[in-house]
């Protein structure tokens, strides 16, 4: 791995993120707020492909994670006045330690097996929700009160009805998403999670823990998932059961399917594309659904390691 | 939690400046890029226009809520025809313009942002499914974009929305229980057992029913919560105490056909009374055989699915306004439901759109704090053809209409009115009031 590839891969990554930062003063509003949505929700398949993309495990529970981060942080700032900033915390260590719990049972399966014992705790998770309804008020969801839209932190009043400060602050969380997995992913416990993905039995057979490294994985993956899911509370002021739905775990498997598994970008331009496929399909024909269907059977005939994937595999080999 | 909720009538503060926006931009880049153009959404002017009154209708139109978004649908268009053929809303043509949020709350969300910031229209209304007008309803006040939906949850009437949200076409789940509990304690028994969804639509009645029974001297005896994706209810029926008078049910969805299905085989002939909210059959075939089981039983409709023989001038006239027949079915395709008892609230809602806007001289969406104190100081509606299904009384301060409920009884492949409440019936206590959050 060269200096200049380095370069490349870091100018690659900070010139997405200026584009990004740059294109909310010519976005039309409309746009300018889904893609507030957009970023969140990117950082959410981008933890989805840390798991997937370069370990190789298929979850399909992983919206149990955006909603431990979600109810984490929209439950704390909703019943108590620890204010949001250590509500949002709260919300990241809710994702971790749920993460770390599954991730010591689920881990003990591979393959179909661990798709299976993902989607039913992701069930039960989703079951949980809706069983406390007393509190969580279920698929019915809880608003975020005033205190948690208005409040001073540090000596800054934080507005976070504020379109622009919202936008800013979730291009803030996708940068720092977007380089602690470029460093993970570029640096050995990266390498390993590439070998395990590729031929576990061989990694073991060279000496690496797995199993420890797979929980890692899943630690970190749950984790950001968990931070994307406290943003997204906080920031559009709504938390609801159906966030932990299964629907909401396939979201983000797709996201990632259609950028591409196992690229740094990929999950966001997933994001953004199925994004604007929902929303423009849906304005022509109530089945944008089927046409979004067909739309990923089609990537997945013609390129099954989605959009990055394909073109890093014939253009840009040094993509990560 | 309701002290939590009171609190939150008080939410004002949402406004989005230049000033602040550029800088709060200040504070964060520093950048000097900022004082010659700003970002997207702070270009924000709306202007003073001449072109039609835009209205987005947040539509179910697919997603669990489709069979009531499709006449949903229907009926605003029908409504919206009437309101151009008299010559529109203060001299302008009313434009409606409808997005799917597949009866989802996050998508619910982006697509009243779509209406706001995209196609700019003057109000939003329509959306029926609690969980989405939760889910969209923050953004809707912190976008100031007036949100009148037809949901029947207590959400709006609760004070747990914002003083953006409104409510005049249909009455609460709050209200309507309070209204039919003494004809029910009264006719049907004072043992209750409860079956209803663990669903967003279920928890209004766990939580209204109980206590409306109770001031009746009745007992709610058993609360039975099914899970949403419950497909066979075998197991939970033996937990119906066998003193139970009356079985309170509702459970919208496919699953209704299987619940009524294993309920006959569960009682045979021996059953207690039944009391139902046609919600669970709404845009279903009442001569479906699995159904057979509910001849005899009672149901709630807000607005009579079948012609009744007093049939008002008013109901006739919405009813071939909308394309609907005498059995409550389209009258292109008889197989072809309607959900009748609930889709008349869109027809008022968008009248109710209309009043307030001629009361406040709306022009442009310069007018919309005008016109959310016109839908404010609304107090009453009279029967007629622009509220079909009855006069209401409107609270301003809780942006909720209260109205006339119906107990209808199944006979045979119909169902007959036996009982109409006062509009005092659905009255309750109001704490809410969103007049006092600024706008």
């Amino acid at each position: 791995m060269t200096a200049s590839r380095t370069m490349r891969v870091i100018a690659l990554h900070v010139a997405v993120l200026a584009a990004l930062f740059l294109v909310q003063f010519v976005l039309p509003d409309y746009h300018y707020l889904a893609m507030t949505r957009v970023m969140v929700l990117a950082i959410y398949a981008m933890g989805y492909n840390m798991l997937f993309g370069y370990t190789g495990l298929l979850s399909l529970g992983h919206a149990m994670f955006f909603a431990a981060g979600l109810y984490g942080a929209g439950m704390t700032a909703y019943y108590t006045d620890l204010g949001v900033p250590l509500a949002f915390l709260i919300g990241i260590c809710c994702g971790a330690l749920l993460s770390l719990i599954i991730g010591l049972v689920a881990l003990r399966t591979t393959g179909v097996a661990f798709m299976i014992v993902t989607m039913m705790f992701g069930q039960v998770a989703y079951l949980t929700i809706t069983y406390f309804t007393d509190y969580t008020r279920g698929e019915e969801g809880l608003t975020m009160p005033a205190s948690a839209r208005n409040f001073d932190f540090l000596g800054l009043h934080v507005d976070l009805t504020n379109a622009v400060l919202r936008y800013n602050l979730a291009l803030a969380l996708l940068a720092i998403t977007l380089f602690v997995i470029l460093i993970l992913v570029r640096g050995p416990m990266g390498r390993v999670l590439i070998a395990i993905r590729e031929n576990e039995p061989r990694t073991l057979m060279l000496g690496f823990d797995t199993f420890r490294t797979k929980l890692g994985a899943l630690v970190v993956s749950g984790t950001i998932s968990a931070m994307a899911g406290a943003a997204y509370g906080l920031l559009f002021a709504y938390i609801g059961a159906s966030f932990a739905s299964i629907q909401y775990s396939i979201e983000a498997l797709l996201f990632t399917l259609l950028g591409g598994a196992g690229t740094v970008l990929g999950p966001l331009l997933g994001s953004i594309l199925m994004f604007y496929m929902i929303d423009i399909a849906s304005e022509y024909t109530a089945a944008y659904l089927l046409v979004t269907g067909v739309a990923l059977v089609l990537l997945v005939l013609f390129f099954p390691k989605g959009i990055l994937g394909t073109i890093r595999e014939r253009w840009l080999p040094w993509l990560p | 939690m309701s002290d939590k909720t009171t609190d939150k009538t008080k939410e004002p503060k949402s406004s989005i400046t230049r000033r602040s926006t550029l800088l709060g931009m200040g504070a964060a880049t520093g950048a000097g890029i900022i004082s010659s153009v700003s970002p997207g959404f702070v270009r924000y002017a709306q202007a003073q226009t001449s072109e039609p009154i835009k209205l987005g209708f947040e539509c179910h139109r697919t997603g669990i809520g489709a069979s009531y978004g499709r006449w949903y649908e229907r009926v605003a268009n029908a409504a919206v025809k009437i309101i151009n053929d008299e010559g529109g809303i203060n001299g302008r043509p009313v434009q409606l313009i409808v997005e799917d949020d597949g009866t989802d709350p996050k998508r619910g969300a982006e697509v009243v942002e779509k209406f706001a910031t995209q196609h700019k229209v003057d109000a939003v209304f329509g959306t029926l499914f609690s969980h989405v007008v939760v889910g969209a309803a923050p953004r809707a006040g912190e976008l100031k974009m007036p949100y009148l939906v037809v949901s029947e949850g207590t959400h709006v009437s609760s004070g747990s929305l914002n003083r953006y949200c409104f409510q005049p076409g249909i009455t609460d789940v709050r209200s309507q229980v309070t209204s039919m509990a003494p004809w029910i304690t009264k006719n049907l028994g004072k043992k209750v057992t409860m079956i209803f969804p663990d669903y967003a639509f279920g928890y209004d009645h766990r939580d209204n029913l109980p206590p409306a029974i109770k001031a009746q001297g009745g007992q709610v005896v058993e609360m039975i919560a099914v899970p949403p994706t419950e497909t066979s209810f075998t197991r939970y029926l033996p937990r119906i105490p066998t003193d139970t008078d009356v079985l309170y049910h509702i459970m919208v969805g496919p699953a209704v056909l299987t619940f009524v299905t294993e309920l006959g085989q569960f009682y045979g002939s021996q059953r207690p009374a039944i009391f139902g909210f046609i919600d669970s059959v709404e845009a279903v075939n009442l001569a479906t055989p699995q159904l057979g089981f509910l001849d005899g039983t009672y149901f709630w409709e807000g607005m009579p699915r079948y012609a009744q023989k007093d049939q008002s001038q008013w109901d006739k006239l919405y009813r071939a306004a909308v394309g609907v027949d005498d059995n409550g079915a389209s009258k292109a395709d008889p197989k072809d439901i309607s959900t009748y008892a609930h889709m008349y609230g869109v027809w008022e809602t968008l009248f109710t759109i209309k009043q307030a806007m001629q009361s406040a001289g709306y022009a442009g969406p310069k007018d919309k704090a005008k016109f959310i104190e016109a839908l404010e100081a609304i107090e009453k509606f009279d029967e007629g053809r622009d509220h079909p299904q009855g006069d209401k009384i409107f609270n301003g301060k809780n942006h909720q209409a209260y109205g006339h409920q119906n107990i209808s009884k199944v006979n045979g492949a119909r169902m007959d009115v036996v009982h109409r409440t006062s509009i005092e019936d659905g009255m309750y206590e109001v704490k809410a009031d969103y007049t006092k959050m600024s706008l």
